[in-house]
């Protein structure tokens, strides 16, 4: 009997050891990590975690499904803030099981700041300073300089060749949302286009794929018909929604160029895979185009198809260029700056990093330093 | 006055509960932009409302006015309400119009998913007329371009390995001493393909994604302060 028993505790599941419990940081509460160390766990089923409001009560199985890890995050919609809670791991194999030692007590709260976001709050607020320091310098009049943007003073010439060729324009924001920002960048680039078409008395069409986006372009066109001193000649028919689907709006849009035949494109919002078989629908019929969008991947086909591509941070410094008043520019101007501030620091943290890899085996501190400023600089999570 | 001051203080009130809804996890900020997502979402679903009727009335007016190509506005409205149609149709007998036996899935499967497939495919030929007028040796820039591009199909495709294989022999033919088995190893073009896409590509990307997220940025502090109005009505 005495070595049938020392024969089972040798064979004996070993149970989970290590069990550490603690609040999930950086979260709005009702979260509980729970991490576990085994010295075998690939020779076992699984483990089951359970959970108690008191050491010695009722432990009731958190997950139903045997979890084949030993880290767990009990979000369990019957978890309170501010209770205390008790875990224990039980290890299975195929005939046994065994119980870890109670851990706890442990209690789930909210936090007032996600630390791990400092490093966006430090880097927002040292932009956000930049900025204002140089929307008050223009303010007190200081003389702010914006380079040509070739794609912007085409915009006219666009203008003036379709009015000469007796061609409606072609306007569209592609697949962007009201809530993009590049849609927003572009609404003042169609109310000037809506303004100048409306001077030449040319045909503006703008097919939408959101209707909110469609809702908008069709008062910004409105009003910039009324600012021209032609409301009679606005017509809510030609600014329309054609279809959400991304092929389907190409395909639209496509049928629009082949038969209204435009002289004037402007590409100025988000596009996806259909931005090439856009573009190159409108130089089939040989008109002028204009395009712009924050989509990088896009900028290459544009950048092939079109006469004229807006690149990067260009067409959110559009409504700035075609309105110049210096508390605009000085945003860009603020702009600038933190561009060349971000490039001094690149540079130094180029020379330092290849300076720590090249003396680790002397100064390794060199290298931990580098690291902790890389990883400060990582996104959060 | 307050037909714009309103709309502004409403624009910089929620950009200012969203940037400090980021920072702080606690409730009631730690689900707001989640919260202002839903609301977008209910909105938007109902605008399609508005999506609806401007289609709708744009291409029953050409039916009515018998304008060019009345006939494709036709067929439009009549698909439209028969989707519509098959739709409700599927809802009502299969609980879901994407259930596996319903006809609404039938439609797309065999309807909509070859429609979009098929101009999805037309890409195929933009590519190529589009990269004609690019590659055209006219200057520096061209040339350049149309030497990288050249440099990353050849080292994307199996041809480019093929080629590499024939330069290796020759190389072996010219310099026996030359291990021909280690100059395979090399597979230059694929090489030059990484370099090319890891160090200028990623460097020129990223240059204009620091650019855009700053012009992001500045963009939104003139929205938010109200310096950049030309979104709203005057």
């Amino acid at each position: 009997m005495l070595h049938l028993h020392i024969l089972l505790t040798f064979f004996a599941l070993t149970p989970p050891e290590s069990v550490l419990v603690k609040d999930n940081p950086n979260d709005q509460g009702q979260a509980i990590v729970i991490t576990w160390t085994h010295p075998a766990p690939e020779s076992l089923l699984g483990f089951r975690i359970f959970r108690s409001t008191s050491p010695t009560g009722d432990f009731t199985p958190v997950e139903p499904e045997l979890l084949n890890r030993t880290d767990y995050l009990d979000t369990d919609t019957l978890l309170r803030d501010g209770v205390a809670y008790y875990y224990l791991i039980r290890a299975y194999s195929a005939n046994d099981s065994a119980s870890s030692a109670v851990a706890g007590p442990v209690i789930a709260r909210a936090q007032w700041f996600n630390a791990s976001r400092l490093n966006v709050l430090v880097l927002t607020l040292i932009i956000s300073a930049l900025f204002i320091y140089y929307i008050l310098r223009a303010r007190q009049g200081k003389q702010m300089f914006i380079r040509k943007i070739s794609g912007l003073d085409a915009i006219d010439d666009a203008l003036g060749r379709a009015t000469e060729m007796g061609k409606p324009i072609l306007f569209s924001f592609g697949l962007g949302y009201i809530t993009d920002m590049v849609v927003i960048a572009a609404l003042p680039l169609l109310r000037r286009i809506g303004k100048k078409s409306a001077e030449y008395a040319v045909r503006l069409i703008v097919p939408n794929s959101d209707p909110i986006v469609m809702t908008a372009a069709q008062e910004t066109v409105k009003e910039a018909y009324t600012e021209a001193g032609r409301p009679d000649l606005y017509n809510p028919d030609n600014i329309t929604f054609v279809t959400s689907d991304q092929f389907g709006y190409a395909a639209g849009v496509d049928g629009i160029i082949l038969r209204e035949r435009p002289g004037a494109i402007f590409w100025l919002g988000y596009f996806y895979a259909e931005s090439l078989i856009l573009a190159e629908t409108g130089h089939t019929v040989g008109a002028i185009q204009l395009a712009g969008t924050t989509e990088t991947t896009q900028l290459p086909f544009f950048v092939a198809a079109c006469d004229y591509t807006m690149i990067g941070e260009e067409i959110y410094a559009a409504s700035c260029y075609l309105k110049p008043e210096p508390v605009m520019l000085g945003t860009i101007k603020g702009e600038d700056f933190i561009k060349m501030l971000l490039i001094f620091i690149i540079t130094v943290l180029v020379f330092f990093g290849t300076a720590a890899t090249l003396l680790n085996r002397n100064i390794p501190s060199l290298q931990t330093v580098f690291e902790a400023i890389v990883n400060w600089f990582s996104p959060p999570s | 006055m307050f037909q714009r001051s309103i709309p502004l203080f409403i624009v910089l009130f929620t950009a200012l509960l969203l940037i400090v809804a980021f920072f702080i996890p606690h409730k009631p900020f730690g689900d707001l932009e989640s919260r202002f997502l839903n609301w977008y979402a209910i909105i938007s679903g109902f605008t399609f409302l508005l999506g609806l009727d401007s289609l709708t009335r744009h291409h029953l007016l050409k039916v009515i006015r018998r304008e060019k190509g009345w006939f494709y506005s036709l067929l439009l409205v009549l698909s439209l309400f028969a989707t519509l149609t098959v739709g409700l149709y599927s809802w009502v007998k299969f609980s879901s119009p994407f259930a596996l036996r319903a006809p609404f899935m039938w439609l797309y499967k065999y309807m909509i998913i070859p429609l979009q497939a098929t101009m999805f495919a037309t890409l195929a030929f933009f590519i190529f007329s589009a990269a004609y007028r690019a590659f055209r040796i006219r200057n520096l820039g061209a040339t350049l371009l149309l030497i990288a591009a050249c440099l990353v199909m050849l080292g994307n495709v199996p041809l480019g390995s093929s080629i590499w294989q024939r330069i290796s022999q020759l190389v072996h033919l010219v310099f026996p001493n030359t291990r021909l088995d280690l100059l395979y190893q090399i597979e230059l073009f694929a090489q030059i393909k990484d370099w090319l896409m890891a160090i200028p590509q990623a460097a020129a990307g990223r240059g204009i994604g620091i650019g855009l997220a700053l012009g992001g940025i500045a963009m939104s502090l003139r929205i938010i302060l109200g310096i950049e109005r030309t979104y709203l009505s005057s």
